[in-house]
């Protein structure tokens, strides 16, 4: 299993340099850096173009600037920014806000997924009674909602909440920029800037995760070792706990790993709207900057994220399943 | 993947016949009992084994897909939704770029959906929104299944070596979050070339990836069933084998795939607008207008809700339209919902 | 074993035994499905006593309702079958009860042998502690000791190294030790009556005699009756002591093994006879297919089920459904208007030799043609339309 497991994180390794390289094909002839730059009023001496060109490797091939790229983000730099003229440690910023996205991702997968385990056991369960259809209509619905106008809604909705009922819900950033001493002030106030965020970011996947839920459940539910287990006299709860849903989980963990490269791109919606200065406004900040490393460091970190929840989920299925055996 | 079974609907149906006749067969003179006391009278009943007709696999799809409530009203409505955006705009009296001056006001007789305080009339703006957002939806889920399809019925026929490679990039493309990388292509290149279509392209060269991943499945599933080894026992060329039995058993699976897509295509495009990647002004998408008017949700609560409304109702009208298929086509669904 | 008792008939079956010390008895058991186009009618009112350490053998064709029955009796159909009669086990009405009611009797009672032993398992769980769960769900007893117990039984069933091979997940076991594994599952709790669905028939023909072996080794071993639904008659004759036919839904024919098979008294009966290869009969006879299919269970139509298909058949037929009656004896009963005019006659004189089952109808008028067909004295490209098949 362990072999098995270094195995796969090697064969990943040409993954990430094959996407890299075409994510920095796509970048480099997609924007030019210097764009912001050439519309300066008054336009800057030709110096400082060829100061910018060097910084950004524009004299040299496209091939020899990915390897340097590549090469320097091994060793911890990923390149000169544009921000602040040139003096943003990418790297730096990255870590920072990563921690800041990942509490808000990982929050957000952990409500959708229990809630989507219960609400599939429940529906699948009472098939075609009125909890399984109210469970129906809302998946369908949060499938089909939005998730920025959902978002925008929750943020209204809790800054009339604060007003009107005195709650104190945090409805902009990650974070308050002043916090009382302690590391329970800091604790509740991050929890605080969570909730909302959470809400709006678990409502997607919970939708479609809940439908897939229900559906394994019912294929469970009717295969003939649920059958069996019946004909053995084991108690109902029993039967839908350790044969049933034992069995349905399986393949929701490919489900949920699979879904990774679109919560991520449900993040930088959420952290949009509420004003998170996380991974995703990092992105859309260096798209508009045409910061072009910052976007290259992003979209490296999120093939990263995506590679490295795909190779869990396939070490979690041989641990679920016995009849997937690595060697 | 519920259509699997539809060869062996067909197959059922064949056989059907054959008994029919035989039972004529066996009540006729040529089939004398020897030594029988008995005179056999030759009863010209109506057939008794088979009283109920059987039924073509797809008569008996729409059969199902029509008896599925909310999959039928919400058909209805997205047809609805659709006349609204494409005929409707034109026949409305106001244009969606043309100022009225009624500056911020709530919806009336006049401006049913209100206006905006650049005093456009929220109706036409919401109509034209709906028509970009459906175009780029509409588009975007067309050819992304058919370069979906071709490539996941190839990968999924042919298997071995060619289907890994293949299958190699389309997880490639699943790595990539479909917003971020349309918001950096779209963005950079938008503007160089035209608007919608672009993002259209864009969208679609990134989701087709999930359409041959449907596709692969269900056809190497197929290709493994009895009936396409009989037929290949048969001598049927690789051709036919895909154009009679492959194609007709995969266009379910395919169909309900095109209503996912509509309704991710949808929600992708209107995000796009939404963080400012999508269409862009002058041109408008329900998304856009959503970012309009998130500032002024307790203010002109109109002009965030309505074209919110409109995002919701198509996608969640091509949803059930979805959910309706898929029932009608899985053939396990016959039990009555009790 | 099926000698009448004849002294206590307070109150008799419709299969005209006394239903006194009655192990299982099913009444008037019927069984509905509602689909699209309309009840499909699976069960039309069965009855049978069950006596201890009885072997009861149900045949009949596929879709004639067999399995239905047995999983009405276990209570294991889904909640949209409309079931109605009565199954009693001893005193204990089990229809309509609740499924925690029902757990009680399922596995402790009633055990069940299911069809498909490849996904009868559950492929997540180790064979061992399937059946040490099957104990423990009615034992009060250690997880060790149960599975100390598992090791026993699948010893008792014939699995070699038992105590290792406890430890395999199901698809490391091939088809015939899974069905043995869940014999033992059936036995782990000394149940009064053990219900096997077909339990050889999805299995290699060189092994379905080991698994009717073990079947045989869990029946002594655990002193339990057994309802044996199968369509081979061959496993009926080495096994069972009484014989229900079933056809459409419900029985046509009980009776004896002997009644059966030598004085079958109902033609479908006579039918699956003659389509029985026999050892004994040299190649003298040839098998007798019965032409057609059975009917749709949806909206079937008056009169005898098997009247399109039977050999015998008068206008009444098309009428009036036979009841079951006694023939020749009280306790052999049939369901046909003209039971008795099936005396001495063997399945030849009534069913075609000639006729089989997929011939095309323009082929099967030349019967003469067709025989030398079947005696290979043709090729099949010579008759017309023969390479259609």
């Amino acid at each position: 299993m362990l072999a098995y497991a270094i195995r796969r994180l090697l064969i990943s390794i040409p993954i990430i340099i094959i996407s890299t390289f075409i994510v920095f094909l796509l970048v480099t002839y997609s924007g030019d850096p210097l764009a912001n730059l050439r519309v300066k009023q008054p336009i800057p001496p030709p110096q400082v173009f060829a100061k910018y060109r060097h910084q950004f490797r524009l004299d040299q091939p496209v091939l020899e600037r990915y390897w340097h790229w590549i090469t320097g983000v091994v060793h911890g730099d990923f390149g000169p920014s544009v921000e602040g003229g040139g003096t943003l440690n990418i790297g730096h910023e990255l870590g920072h806000r990563l921690i800041v996205s990942a509490r808000l991702v990982v929050a957000a997968m952990v409500i959708a997924a229990i809630l989507a385990v219960v609400v599939g056991v429940v529906s699948a369960m009472k098939q075609y009674s009125i909890p399984d259809y109210a469970f129906t209509f809302t998946g369908f619905l949060f499938l089909s909602m939005p998730l920025f106008w959902f978002a925008v809604l929750l943020k209204e909705g809790a800054i009339w909440l604060n007003r009107n009922a005195g709650t104190s819900l945090a409805t902009i950033g990650d974070s308050s920029p002043t916090v009382g001493a302690g590391t329970w002030a800091h604790f509740t106030d991050a929890v605080n800037h969570l909730v909302l965020p959470t809400i709006a970011l678990a409502m997607t996947s919970y939708a479609a995760w809940s439908r897939f839920n229900r559906a394994s459940m019912l294929e469970v539910l009717s295969s003939d070792y649920i059958r069996l287990a019946r004909a053995k006299g084991l108690s109902r709860r029993r039967v839908l706990v350790r044969h049933a849903l034992r069995t349905a989980l399986i393949p929701f963990v490919t489900v949920t790993a699979l879904d990774m490269a679109a919560i991520l791109g449900a993040t930088i919606i959420t952290e949009r709207v509420f004003q998170w200065r996380g991974m995703g406004t990092f992105l859309l900040d260096g798209i508009t900057n045409l910061d072009v490393y910052v976007v290259l460091a992003w979209l490296l970190v999120a093939a990263l994220v995506v590679i490295i929840f795909n190779l869990i989920a396939d070490l979690l299925y041989g641990v679920l399943d016995p009849r997937i055996r690595y060697e | 993947m519920n259509s699997r079974h539809g060869g062996r609907l067909q197959d059922a149906r064949g056989r059907a016949g054959t008994h029919a006749e035989q039972t004529e067969e066996v009540s006729s003179p040529n089939a004398p009992v020897q030594g029988m006391a008995l005179e056999r009278e030759l009863v010209e009943a109506p057939d008794r084994e088979f009283t109920v007709a059987a039924r073509s696999q797809w008569s008996m799809v729409s059969r199902r897909f029509l008896r599925h409530k909310l999959a039928m009203i919400s058909f209805f409505v997205f047809v609805a939704v659709v006349l609204l955006a494409f005929v409707g705009g034109s026949l409305w009296h106001y244009n969606y770029q043309g100022f009225t001056n009624d500056y911020s006001v709530a919806p009336s007789l006049k401006h049913p959906f209100g206006t905006d305080s650049s005093s456009h009339d929220m109706f036409a703006q919401v109509l034209r929104g709906t028509q970009r957002s459906l175009e780029i939806a509409l588009f975007v889920a067309l050819v992304s299944t058919a370069i979906g399809t071709a490539y996941g019925a190839i990968a999924g026929y042919f298997r071995g070596v060619s289907d890994s490679i293949m299958m190699r990039i389309v997880d490639l493309f699943l790595t990539f979050p479909v917003i971020a990388v349309a918001a950096i292509l779209g963005d950079q290149l938008g503007p160089k070339a035209n608007g919608w279509l672009w993002i259209a392209i864009v969208l679609a060269a990134l989701t087709w990836p999930y359409v041959s991943r449907v596709v692969r499945g269900v056809t190497l599933s197929i290709r493994e069933k009895e009936y396409i080894e009989a037929a290949r026992a048969l001598g049927a060329t690789n051709r036919r084998i895909i154009a009679r039995h492959v194609v007709p058993n995969v266009i379910g699976p395919v169909i309900v795939t095109v209503t996912i897509l509509v309704a991710t295509a949808i929600l992708a495009e209107t995000a796009l607008s939404f963080i400012g990647f999508g269409v862009k002004a002058p041109d408008t998408s329900l998304g856009l207008l959503v970012f309009d008017g998130q500032t002024a949700v307790e203010t002109r609560p109109w002009l965030f809700y309505f074209p919110g409304f409109f995002i919701i109702v198509i996608a969640l009208s091509i949803n059930f339209i979805g959910d309706g298929l898929r029932d009608a086509l899985d053939p396990t669904q016959t039990r009555v919902r009790a | 074993m099926t000698a009448s008792t004849g002294v206590s008939t307070s109150r008799n079956n419709s299969d005209g035994r006394s239903n006194d010390d009655a192990l299982l008895l099913v009444d008037n058991l019927s069984v509905g499905f509602p689909t699209e186009d309309g009840v499909v009618h699976a069960v039309r009112g069965v009855s049978y006593t069950l006596r201890p350490r009885e072997v009861l053998g149900i045949v009949g064709e596929s879709g004639s309702g067999k399995s239905v029955t047995s999983m009405a009796v276990m209570g294991l159909l889904p909640k949209s079958a409309q079931v109605s009669g009565s199954v009693r086990f001893r005193n204990d009405e089990l229809l309509g009860l609740s499924e925690s009611a029902l757990a009680k009797f399922r596995g402790e009672h009633l055990a069940m042998i299911f069809q498909d032993p490849m996904s009868s398992l559950n492929p997540v769980y180790t064979v061992g502690w399937q059946i040490a769960e099957a104990l423990r769900a009615h034992h009060d007893m250690s997880k060790d000791a149960a599975m100390t117990r598992a090791v026993e039984l699948l010893t008792t069933v014939g699995i070699p190294r038992a105590k290792e091979r406890a430890n395999n997940y199901p698809h490391e076991f091939s088809g015939g030790m899974r069905q043995r594994a869940v014999i033992a599952i059936a036995m782990a709790n000394d149940p009064d009556v053990i219900i096997a669905d077909e339990p050889t028939t999805a299995l290699d023909v060189t092994v379905q005699a080991q698994v009717l072996d073990t079947l045989t080794t869990a029946r002594h071993e655990t002193g339990a009756a057994m309802v044996l639904i199968t369509h081979d008659l061959g496993v009926v004759a080495g096994q069972a002591d009484r014989v229900l036919v079933m056809y459409a839904g419900k029985p046509v024919e009980i009776g004896s093994v002997d009644d059966i098979f030598y004085t079958p008294r109902m033609p479908y009966t006579l039918g699956l006879l003659g389509s029985l290869p026999r050892l004994d009969a040299g190649d003298a006879e040839r098998l007798t297919p019965i032409v057609g299919s059975p009917p749709s269970l949806i909206n079937l139509p008056p009169g005898c089920p098997f009247a399109p298909r039977c050999p015998i058949r008068q206008p009444i037929c098309d009428v009036e459904e036979p009841e079951l009656r006694p023939t020749t004896s009280a306790t052999h009963v049939a369901a046909c208007h003209f039971s008795e005019q099936l005396e001495g006659k063997s399945p030849a004189d009534l069913f075609q030799t000639s006729v089989a089952d997929d011939v095309l109808p323009e082929d099967a008028g030349e019967s003469e043609q067709q025989d030398r067909v079947v005696r290979g004295e043709e090729t099949a490209e010579q008759v017309p339309g023969g390479g259609q098949s």
